[in-house]
């Protein structure tokens, strides 16, 4: 899988840890509210957006979407940029 | 010989001698070991899998089912290569495969008189009870009697390379489609790499044309002088995967007696390429007749490269069985090289209009005479039975486009009615099929169009040749309700020898779908998936093998660690000294023994460099460590440390380390050696996507800095020497005290900290100085007993103070199970502290951190044993925890261990055991404080 670093370029998959599905914001408090951000996943057959870091590259975290039957990559931005 | 006088693009000026099961043998530059032994008149080249029955070359291609040769000898010997795609070369050595003692008398031929036995399903119905007869009986006889060669068991003596190769368009076969495909690419300007598995261009055309063809040839010139393009033979793609990436391998030298020093045996392509075009030609198909398996009995296509490209006769009076016209040039092309051609049997009803000087009959091929072909038998459509004398049948059975590649990447092959035969569906977008590989070449769709032809009655018809697979045994698997391909297959195995179905298969599919009685589209087949063709591990391996397996890290003082008799272990890639032979250790305990005694009793010096080290600097450091730690970070004044621990933010600890601050906006925090790589990732996603708001900059320093623990009751004195211009007093530098100064004109960091218990410090300096800072520290220190100390001492003197390490740090245990619920405050917020307050997190039942001392003070603890009550069987369920660290402790003199008790610190006092169900031991443990040396830390406060 070829990932295109919005800093770095089009990258090998090697190069970055995926994290998993963005799971939405971080709650405030509530253990059912955490539960749900840390164990809930949508786990859809299509297209989903994952936390993936470039770890041997600029180190950004990186929303990456993509569909997860032909795991052709959608979209790829910073996270830091995205405000999640 | 069988050599024609004349012909073939062999060079007759280059003879090459090789060995074929120890006969000596010639043949010319540019023959494959296939076209050699032809011509060397070599008929039966092994055996077939379950029948032992004689087998000759079939196919000229990765197809080929039963010309499988064992290649090489000794540690290089290499089992299955196909003879067909072997480059012969002088030396070459093979030996057949699946047969004792020759291939012409095979005593394992007895296997036919079982053949009931080995049915479809045999497996499955002879070998059904009792189970336990199956490893130790079965499955040994079935393996000895149904080999596929052997590996040599000897270490792989060649090397081999890795590449990248990036293109605009891929152009995978050189046939006329492909050379097409890749100089329209190139004329279009763009960046073309062109692939083929023969050491040649040309494809089809090689065996087509008697010699090389002329506008292949322009092609060739046209693209070699292209800059843009890179043309790869001997390169056979294996796979295609997401993103547009795939698998290659080149074969350097195998066509090489021996390669070149320094030159890889085969080297792997990592390939990227925004649009790639196949032109993978197509496979020519069997049809199913009793004896179609019988040495003479060949593919047409495969008869017309043998005598065309080859100059080789692979009979002296032929008839071709053909279901479509392409047969019928097979028949002109051995009339034309003076080969008898005694009839051509044209197996389809209805109107046949080829022009043809040859006896064409109308009828089937039903049956097949002699060890080797002498005779077949022919049913005319008129009823009329002829039997003819022949020793080479040419078989044309219509044509499968090879078109696995689209399957690698889900698309499912369809059946194409005006074609007869299936293409690949649906494609990704960038990805095209052309030429052969696409149904057809230019407008002879009609001439090569036949359906997959099964001759009714007769004698065993095979399907899948490598696997003994016969069109009875695909009748009885339906019979037995195994009706879908993907049943078919792993009932009887069709399409699963190493060439993966790609001669057979889909005559197998085409029986199915006549004894369901539908259509062949309804049936369907099996997608194919990589690899392509077998691919050496070697090869996927490249130059990661034994010491290159993996990067390896070396401490600073890795060198000075080498020389003072230090043994390394690896911890994750690092190289840990893991402790130091002196004269007279009797063995790797008594070293680290002597060692940790020395650190209580002088002082001891230990590179804790391999710690992660990661600098927090910015307006918002100390909130953003509050919210990364369960305690307060930003009340650390500047100059101090503290000791925290870190969650998932699941409740779980993560990992624990020190944080000083060193300035008011700078932070240096320690994470463990194994958790380095998790935690910064871990910070850098706090600082990017939880709080991106927050002014912080995280930057890993680990490889920037040397750490020397230097712990001991001499310590201080031995710093001093070494620092002779700082105050290094109680008051100046307390317990959990840090500073920055000089040394040696580079900036130094001094902490106060001990893991051991002891008055311990740590210094920290640029890691180039690392190894000076050792060996002044040794030297200085020599008056005072220092002693190097290693990863086994540093584990002793932590399990006599109780401090969780990696055996506790297991991602299951909580700040409470270790004893460190106080440090979860409770006024911040901070990640993990919501998740961790769950009831079933806080169960004063988990199992919590406890000390383990043997009743016995001789007895020995083991790491792994299970904790239970001293009257309860060792059975499931019955366990209450489990022994997480041992060591023989030097101040107790004796073994302890830490360990997770379920309702541990309520139970101090009590005598429980010990089991280890592995080792089969059991012992008496007593429940103490895992504090088990100065309880109260006067010694490092001292």
């Amino acid at each position: 899988m070829i990932i295109d670093c919005p800093h770095c370029g089009a990258r090998d998959s090697s190069e970055f840890f995926v994290r998993g599905e963005v799971t939405g914001d971080r709650p405030a408090a509530g253990v059912a509210a955490f539960a749900d951000y840390v164990y809930g996943r949508a786990n859809e057959a299509g297209i989903t957006a994952e936390h993936w870091h470039h770890g041997a590259g600029c180190r950004s975290w990186l929303v990456v979407t993509r569909d997860t039957r032909t795991h052709a990559v959608v979209s790829v931005v910073a996270a830091l940029g995205a405000g999640r | 010989m069988t050599r024609l006088v004349k012909g073939g693009s062999i060079d007759r000026t280059k003879p090459l001698s090789f060995r074929f099961d120890g006969r000596e043998m010639t043949g010319f530059a540019g023959d494959s070991l296939a076209s050699a032994l032809l011509a060397n008149g070599v008929r039966i080249v092994g055996r077939s899998f379950k029948y032992h029955r004689p087998r000759g070359i079939m196919t000229d291609g990765p197809d080929e089912p039963n010309a499988l040769v064992t290649l090489r000898t000794g540690a290089r010997a290499e089992p299955n290569a196909k003879a067909p795609v072997v480059e012969l070369f002088e030396g070459l050595e093979a030996t057949s495969q699946n047969c004792w003692p020759s291939p012409d008398f095979d005593l394992m031929a007895i296997n036919r008189l079982f053949a009931p036995l080995f049915v479809a399903g045999f497996y499955y119905k002879t070998f059904m009870w009792p189970a336990a007869f199956w490893e130790k009986v079965y499955e040994p006889i079935i393996r000895r009697a149904a080999g596929l060669g052997k590996l040599s068991g000897a270490a792989d003596p060649d090397s081999y390379d890795r590449s990248h190769g990036f293109a605009d368009v891929l152009v995978v076969g050189a046939g006329m489609a492909g050379l097409l495909a890749a100089r329209d690419a190139a004329r279009d300007g763009q960046r073309v790499l062109l692939v083929e598995a023969d050491h040649r261009l040309g494809g089809r055309l090689l065996s087509e044309n008697g010699t090389d063809s002329a506008a292949a040839l322009e092609i060739e010139r046209e693209l070699a002088a292209n800059v843009q393009v890179t043309i790869l033979t001997r390169t056979t793609l294996f796979g295609v995967y997401d993103g547009n990436s795939y698998g290659a391998v080149e074969r350097v030298s195998d066509h090489l007696a021996t390669a070149a020093p320094g030159q890889p045996r085969q080297r792997y392509w990592k390939i990227v390429a925004k649009n790639a075009v196949f032109a993978t030609g197509a496979t020519e198909r069997p049809i199913a007749f009793g004896g179609n398996d019988r040495p003479g009995v060949m593919m047409a296509s495969a008869v017309q490269t043998y005598v065309n490209r080859y100059g080789v006769a692979p009979g002296r009076k032929a008839a071709i069985f053909a279901v479509c016209d392409t047969g019928y040039a097979v028949a002109h092309a051995l009339v034309a090289a003076g080969i008898d051609v005694t009839a051509i049997i044209d197996g389809r009803r209805g109107e046949v209009m080829v022009d043809t000087p040859v006896r064409v009959i109308r009828g089937e091929v039903v049956a097949t005479h002699g060890k080797s072909l002498n005779a077949i038998d022919i049913r005319h459509f008129d009823g009329t039975r002829e039997r003819i004398r022949v020793d080479l049948l040419g078989v044309a059975g219509g044509w499968n486009p090879n078109i696995g590649f689209a399957s690698h990447v889900g698309a499912r092959p369809s059946w194409s009615d005006a074609l007869q035969t299936f293409v690949p569906g649906a494609l990704p977008d960038g990805m095209r099929f052309v030429g052969a590989a696409a149904g057809a070449v230019a407008d002879d769709a009609a001439e090569r169009a036949a359906p997959p032809h099964i001759v009714a009655g007769g004698g065993k018809a095979f399907v899948d040749f490598q696997h003994d697979v016969t069109v009875d045994d695909v009748r009885m698997a339906e019979r037995e309700g195994y009706r879908s391909v993907e049943h078919l297959k792993r009932y009887t195995t069709l399409g699963m020898a190493t060439d993966q179905g790609k001669a057979g298969q889909v005559l197998g599919h085409a029986i199915l779908a006549q004894l369901r009685d539908t259509h062949i589209a309804a049936v369907g087949t099996i997608a194919a998936r990589p690899p392509h063709v077998p691919v050496a591990i070697g090869a996927l391996a490249g130059l990661h093998v034994g010491e290159h397996l993996k990067p390896v890290r070396h401490t600073p003082t890795h060198e000075w660690a080498s020389k003072a008799g230090a043994s390394f272990v690896n911890a994750g890639l690092w190289k840990r000294a893991q402790w130091f032979t002196a004269p007279g250790d009797a063995d790797w305990q008594a070293s680290a023994t002597r060692e940790a005694k020395a650190v209580r009793r002088s002082v001891g010096i230990c590179d804790v460099s391999t710690l992660g080290k990661i600098e927090i600097v910015g307006r918002d450091a100390g909130a953003f460590l509050d919210r990364l730690y369960t305690n307060m970070m930003s009340t650390v004044p500047v100059g101090k440390c503290r000791y925290g621990v870190m969650l998932r933010e699941d409740g779980f600890v993560f990992d624990d380390g020190t944080v000083s601050r060193l300035a008011e906006d700078r932070y240096v925090l320690t994470t463990t050696t194994a958790n380095a790589v998790a935690v910064m990732r871990h910070i850098e996603f706090a600082a990017q996507v939880l709080w991106p708001e927050m002014d912080v900059l995280p930057c890993s320093v680990t490889e920037n800095w040397a750490q020397i623990a230097v712990a001991g009751p001499n310590s201080r004195a031995l710093l001093q020497a070494l620092l002779p211009s700082l105050d290094l007093s109680n008051a100046a530098l307390p317990f959990m005290g840090a500073l920055v100064d000089h040394w040696q004109g580079a900036p130094m960091r001094l902490f106060r900290l001990s893991f051991s218990g002891e008055l311990a410090y740590e210094i920290a300096v640029p890691a180039r100085l690392g190894e000076r800072l050792m060996r002044e520290l040794t030297v200085i220190g020599a008056a005072m007993g220092v002693v190097p100390y290693g990863l086994e001492a540093l584990a002793i003197l932590r399990i006599e103070k109780g401090h969780a390490a990696g055996g506790e740090l297991n991602g299951q245990v909580t700040a409470h199970d270790l004893g460190l619920g106080r440090m979860l405050s409770s006024k911040k917020d901070f990640i993990g502290r919501v998740l961790a307050g769950r009831e079933a997190l806080t169960d004063p039942q988990r199992p919590a951190l406890v000390g383990l001392k043997p009743v016995d003070t001789a007895a020995r603890l083991t790491a792994g044993a299970l904790l239970l009550a001293a009257d309860a069987p060792l059975s499931p369920g019955m366990d209450a925890g489990h022994v997480t660290s041992v060591c023989v402790s030097g101040v107790l003199d004796q073994w302890i261990g830490l360990g997770l008790l379920s309702r541990g610190p309520e139970r101090v006092g009590e005598i429980i055991s010990a089991a280890s169900p592995l080792r089969g031991t059991r012992i008496d443990v007593e429940v103490v404080s895992p504090v088990f040396f100065d309880p109260q830390g006067e010694r490092l406060r001292g």
